[in-house]
């Protein structure tokens, strides 16, 4: 085998509590693609922050073409040829593509920026795409579609020449057209020569992609092939545990009960006709790719975005609701995707997380200590029940782990009573053990009687946990499912193909 | 489609003020109004607002801000007059002590707000008060008095266009030739943007910023040189009876500037300042007393904020 | 117990020890004609500052609350200049005025998106424009006694302490409601979580416009009570309440609030405004002029903010 272009040599690295990464190695060849899969936190991303200079190794090396470096900045890492694109553009929207190309490193004649110039070169880099792309060097960024702007990206990774290209689930945003196009350019980086780190967790990009396939699962190597093996082999890698013991049990056939909210020809800007029961006792889980109108469907029946035709009702009661305070005064509750943003008061004690919205539903001039839905003992008691760990209840949040962070919100929501309850990405960010506390309470939830929505991107976690599966695509409810899909035939209705063929 | 509308906004809103000007000149029969000198006029009449605001865009374009003109102004009009006191030899040496007063505060601005990290809303402020402060410990009244020469700069001709026009038009050139054609102008762009990917990218933000506000600085004390050359001699309180800190963030928003940073430019100011200056003498024919003219400024300024405000958001959806 | 000390906010360190300069240099400070004439100087400004803290930890700014003292003051002496016993139905006015200023500033900051500090700026200029226009430019008004009472009287002949200032029991009820609202009550912990983050309190079913309404309305009504104090011991002009609003900010920063909103705390805000009257009547006990304040000030504004940033970043939190 020729000598790899660079190598991560059992690279570890820990954080408070935590340790991400367990003597890790890793390396990538030129001319090839190397796959690197793993669940949600088994550490993918920190070891690519290594790679990049954004984490510094507590053991291991670092070494491009033999040599060991030494990277404390991404800047360093980037100038050595190694670039990554994270799901995360850093695309400035408002500036063309080639300002964007060119960021930072802007080139001049004479003290002027040379436009021509580095016109001249992005459409040279551009034209690596073929005739694929409807933008050129002069396009604002914020009129191109997500898949374009990916293009974006790898065409300035290819014009800093960078000799690794780290894709992090680069097809995560796309739709399958665009998806197609990526694996192209994937396959021509590959011919000229350059590594490509792929980071996915879908079995079907591996099988298209990939020539090597690494599987990390918390924080160590769960397996290395040299080839692409069969996917229950890499699932196997993944999960590393009987799935049985991992996902609440099913729910028992007495315990569906009435529908507790009903949509008939739910429309909105980004959902069409949507025609939906949630039963109480029941877990629903979505599934379907970004843009597909999972989170929109949510942030509608939350009263965020609310849906401008159709009707919602609970127990015949109209439910259509205008504002997320009137959802959760109906019972209809959720638990947001992006906590530090929009669920958190990070500042704010663990206590006033939890408290929030019974005061919120209190008498403003209450006391704040005990509100006409909870008191602060019941509050306590509450945490209790949910295992949460903090060093007290009254340091601010933020100081807390994303799980416990996590259970402070269903705390919040257990003092109201909910009978709907939305979760929006809820494991994000969250180790695997309190992974698996989370999923138990949802199911304990659901056995008190309420109706429970999963909305992830995570589709084993979909799969794990749901009753009842719908399949969403281009803002419809496309197809239902009973517990016991595959994911084959979930993406195959996602993306309105089959893909059955490719994936097994 | 809505962002191409956005883009020829404060335009369309320039058209909306000059016809409704028209039209109240034709109906009170004041058609004296409408000679092209006269339109000339009426922006010779906001060239200190429209100095200060081509500086204002570089502080609003880093997504900064600038509180502190106002003083400035006031602090550079009092030392140039001070300096001066009639005497032609002076005027040298007072320019540049004020130029150099004025990149002073902009540097210090610009540390206060990278170095110490303070919300340049408060570090302005606070500079806003330092100023007026010792200037106010210094001088009562109007103090000195510039000599003839120098009003030049507020009352000269050149090919009966006024001077200081010409200065406005060629500094707003400058500053859109710097935005457009060199890497430093680039740079104000990107750090406005998105701060974290021009780090990313290797761009030195703290100096990006800095320079901003030294070149915003910079413009509010040439805005105080030809207050001073236009009243004959510097006063303590020019700066804040002309409003030119919140003035001049208005015209910069409603020239399309966003308060986000990263998008717009100081031709989209000068616009700014004409609809500005339009609503001015539509108020004067319309003969609207001095004092409900100050009401409707401070309507039509948070009123002009909040269609922006209102437009961005439908974008950002 | 070491703990608990360090937890204590450094602003009553500070306090203690300017009131130990003050006293050092005065020795009459320590006889109650001393502090409660301080005390009574204060008044307006603690109760000024409480308010602005209320807007703050919402996550705005209020920079129209000096304007309101100023209308407060004009307004009440041409109603009284025209019917002087109908001193309670003006000062119920007034507090309606308060009310109703305060909602408009929340509504445009709430719903039409415009910044707080550009709205209330906007607001500001406004209401300094009715002011003038109300008066005709020079107030000639007269306040009677009846008004004047609040601000100007001092109880005399008590037990102990001696004298006590109207105003100062004005401050203590005022402060201490406002107390009770922020930190004894549901609406305190809503207005926190607002300022914190306020989409997440949106989504916590927080009702965020009537909780940023109170705010701002809690903030103008302090005004309008500071107005009433001021009218009592300062006289009737168009400057009275100039500058008011960034001393208030200024207090509420030295107490420790949080910029941009989630933290903030009333008994260390009346500190903070203590801490500044203290300045002031030390640097005018050593001699300085009245302008040297506002350099002081912009000074303590600027190094509090950057000190609390730095802070922050040390602890980490």
């Amino acid at each position: 085998m020729a000598a790899p272009v660079f190598e991560l040599n059992g690279i570890t690295k820990e954080f408070p509590g935590i340790k991400a990464l367990d003597d890790v190695t890793f390396d990538c060849q030129a001319g090839e693609v190397h796959a690197l899969v793993g669940e949600n936190g088994a550490g993918k991303s920190t070891l690519i922050k290594v790679l990049s200079g954004v984490y510094l190794p507590d053991a291991g090396a670092v070494l491009l073409d033999g040599t060991a470096r030494r990277f404390t900045h991404p800047l360093q890492s980037l100038a050595a040829g190694i670039s990554v694109i994270y799901q995360e553009f850093s695309l400035l929207p408002d500036r063309t593509v080639a300002q964007n190309i060119f960021l930072g490193r802007e080139l001049s004649k004479w003290g002027m920026l040379d436009h021509a110039r580095m016109q001249n070169e992005t459409n040279r880099v551009l034209a690596m795409f073929g005739d694929r792309h409807r933008f050129d060097a002069d396009t604002q960024v914020s009129d191109l579609a997500v898949g374009e702007q990916q293009m974006v990206e790898i065409a300035k990774a290819i014009s800093l020449d960078a000799q690794v290209i780290v894709m992090d689930e680069p097809t995560a945003a796309l739709n399958d057209h665009e998806s197609e196009l990526l694996f192209d350019v994937v396959d021509q980086l590959r011919n000229q020569g350059r590594s490509v780190v792929y980071i996915t967790h879908r079995m079907h990009e591996i099988r298209r992609l990939a020539d090597r396939v690494t599987v990390l699962k918390d924080g160590q190597i769960a397996a290395s092939f040299d080839h692409v093996p069969e996917p229950d082999v890499i699932i196997h890698a993944m999960v590393g545990r009987a799935l049985d013991d991992f996902y609440p049990e099913a729910a028992k056939d007495d315990e569906t009960g009435e529908p507790v909210i009903t949509v008939q020809g739910g429309d909105n800007a980004k959902l069409h006709d949507i025609n939906l029961k949630l039963r109480a006792g029941e877990i629903t889980g979505f599934a379907g790719i970004q843009g597909a109108g999972r989170t929109a469907l949510a942030l509608a029946l939350f009263g965020v975005e609310p849906f401008r035709d159709g009707t919602v009702t609970m127990s015949s009661v109209p439910a259509l609701f205008a504002s997320p305070r009137q959802a959760v005064r109906a019972g209809v509750v959720m638990l947001p995707g992006d906590r530090k943003s929009e669920g958190l008061s990070l500042m704010q004690s663990v206590r006033d997380n939890g408290m929030l919205s019974a005061r919120a539903f209190s008498r403003m001039t209450g006391s704040p200590r005990s509100s006409e839905h909870a008191s602060i003992a019941d509050m306590d008691k509450s945490f209790q029940d949910l295992d949460i760990r903090a060093a007290n209840l009254d340091v601010e949040i933020q100081s807390l782990s994303g799980g416990n962070q996590q259970k402070a919100i269903v705390a919040r929501w257990l003092a109201l009573n909910p009978k709907v309850l939305i979760f929006v990405e809820p494991t994000r960010g969250i180790d695997v053990n309190t992974k698996a506390s989370i999923y138990a309470r949802m199911r304990s939830l659901a056995r008190g009687g309420a109706a429970v929505m999963v909305i992830s991107s995570d589709l084993p976690e979909v799969l794990g946990v749901s009753d009842r599966i719908m399949v969403m695509r281009d803002g419809r409810i496309v197809a239902e499912m009973d517990r016991g899909a595959t994911e084959a035939e979930v993406m195959a209705a996602a993306t309105g193909e089959d893909l059955r063929g490719a994936a097994a | 489609m809505n962002g191409r509308i956005a883009r020829f906004a404060p335009v369309l809103l320039l058209l909306a003020a000059f016809a409704i000007y028209i039209g109240i000149a034709l109906a009170t029969d004041q058609s004296q109004y409408l000679t092209f000198d006269n339109l000339l006029g009426l922006l010779g009449r906001s060239i200190a607002l429209g100095i200060t605001a081509v500086g204002q865009t570089f502080a609003i374009l880093i997504a900064s801000i600038d509180l502190s003109v106002a003083n400035l102004i006031s602090v550079a009009a009092v030392l140039a007059s001070y300096i001066m006191s009639g005497d032609p030899s002076m005027m040298l040496p007072a320019v540049v002590a004020v130029l150099l007063v004025g990149a002073v505060v902009g540097l210090v601005n610009g540390l206060i707000i990278t170095q110490l990290e303070v919300n340049p809303l408060i570090a302005t402020l606070g500079m806003a008060l330092i100023l007026q402060g010792l200037l106010s410990a210094s001088f009562t009244n109007f103090a000195g008095e510039v000599p003839k020469e120098f009003q030049t700069f507020a009352y000269g001709e050149v090919g009966g266009v006024s001077v200081s026009l010409v200065f406005l038009v060629i500094l707003t050139g400058a500053a859109w030739a710097f935005l457009k054609f060199t890497r430093m102008g680039s740079n104000i762009y990107s750090v406005g943007g998105n701060a974290d990917a021009a780090k990313l990218a290797g761009v030195r933000t703290a100096r990006v910023v800095i320079l901003a506000h030294v070149i915003c600085s910079l413009c509010a004390s040439v805005a105080g040189l030809y207050l001073a050359s236009r009243l004959r001699s510097g006063a303590p309180w020019i700066g804040r009876d002309g409003v030119y800190d919140l003035e001049s963030i208005a015209v910069v928003v409603i020239g399309g500037t966003v308060l986000a940073g990263g998008r717009g430019g100081v031709w989209g100011t000068l616009v700014g300042v004409m609809i500005f200056s339009l609503i001015d003498s539509i108020f004067n024919i319309a003969g609207v007393d001095a004092f409900a003219k100050q009401i409707l400024r401070g309507v039509i300024i948070v009123a002009a904020v909040a269609v922006y405000a209102a437009r961005s958001k439908r974008i950002e959806a | 117990m070491m703990a608990r000390l360090l937890r204590i906010n450094p602003v009553y360190l500070v306090l203690l020890v300017l009131l130990i300069a003050i006293a050092i240099q005065s020795p009459h400070f320590l006889q109650p004609t001393g502090y409660m004439n301080f005390l009574k100087r204060a008044a307006p400004i603690a109760i000024l500052a409480v308010g602005q803290l209320y807007v703050i930890t919402s996550g705005g700014f209020d920079l129209s609350t000096g304007s309101v003292v100023t209308l407060t003051v004009i307004g009440s002496s041409i109603l009284l200049g025209q019917n002087p016993d109908a001193t309670w139905m003006v000062i119920t006015a007034m507090l309606a005025g308060g009310v109703v200023i305060g909602v408009v500033n929340a509504l445009v900051v709430a719903y039409l998106r415009v910044p707080s500090i550009i709205a209330t700026l906007g607001m500001m200029i406004t209401l300094g424009g009715i002011a003038l226009t109300w008066s005709g430019g020079s107030p000639r008004g007269y306040l009677p006694d009846t008004y004047r009472f609040f601000g100007r009287v001092l109880i005399k002949d008590l037990p102990v302490i001696k004298i006590l200032p109207v105003a100062l029991i004005v401050m203590v009820v005022v402060c201490g409601l406002l107390w009770l609202l922020m930190h004894r009550t549901n609406y305190g912990k809503l207005l926190h979580a607002v300022g914190d983050n306020p989409k997440s309190a949106h989504f916590a079913g927080v009702p965020y416009v009537q909780v940023r309404v109170v705010a701002f309305v809690v903030s103008s009504v302090t005004a309008v009570i500071a107005g009433i104090l001021l009218g009592g011991f300062a006289g009737v002009s168009t400057s009275v309440g100039t500058g008011l609003e960034l001393q208030a900010i200024t207090a509420a920063v030295i107490g420790g609030a949080q910029l941009l909103g989630g933290r903030g705390a009333v008994g260390s805000t009346v500190a903070g405004a203590l801490v500044l009257q203290a300045i002031f009547t030390l640097l005018n006990m050593l001699g300085f002029p009245k302008p040297i304040r506002d350099v002081v000030q912009g000074v303590i504004l600027i190094s509090a903010v950057a000190l609390a940033t730095y802070r922050r970043r040390k602890t980490g939190s």
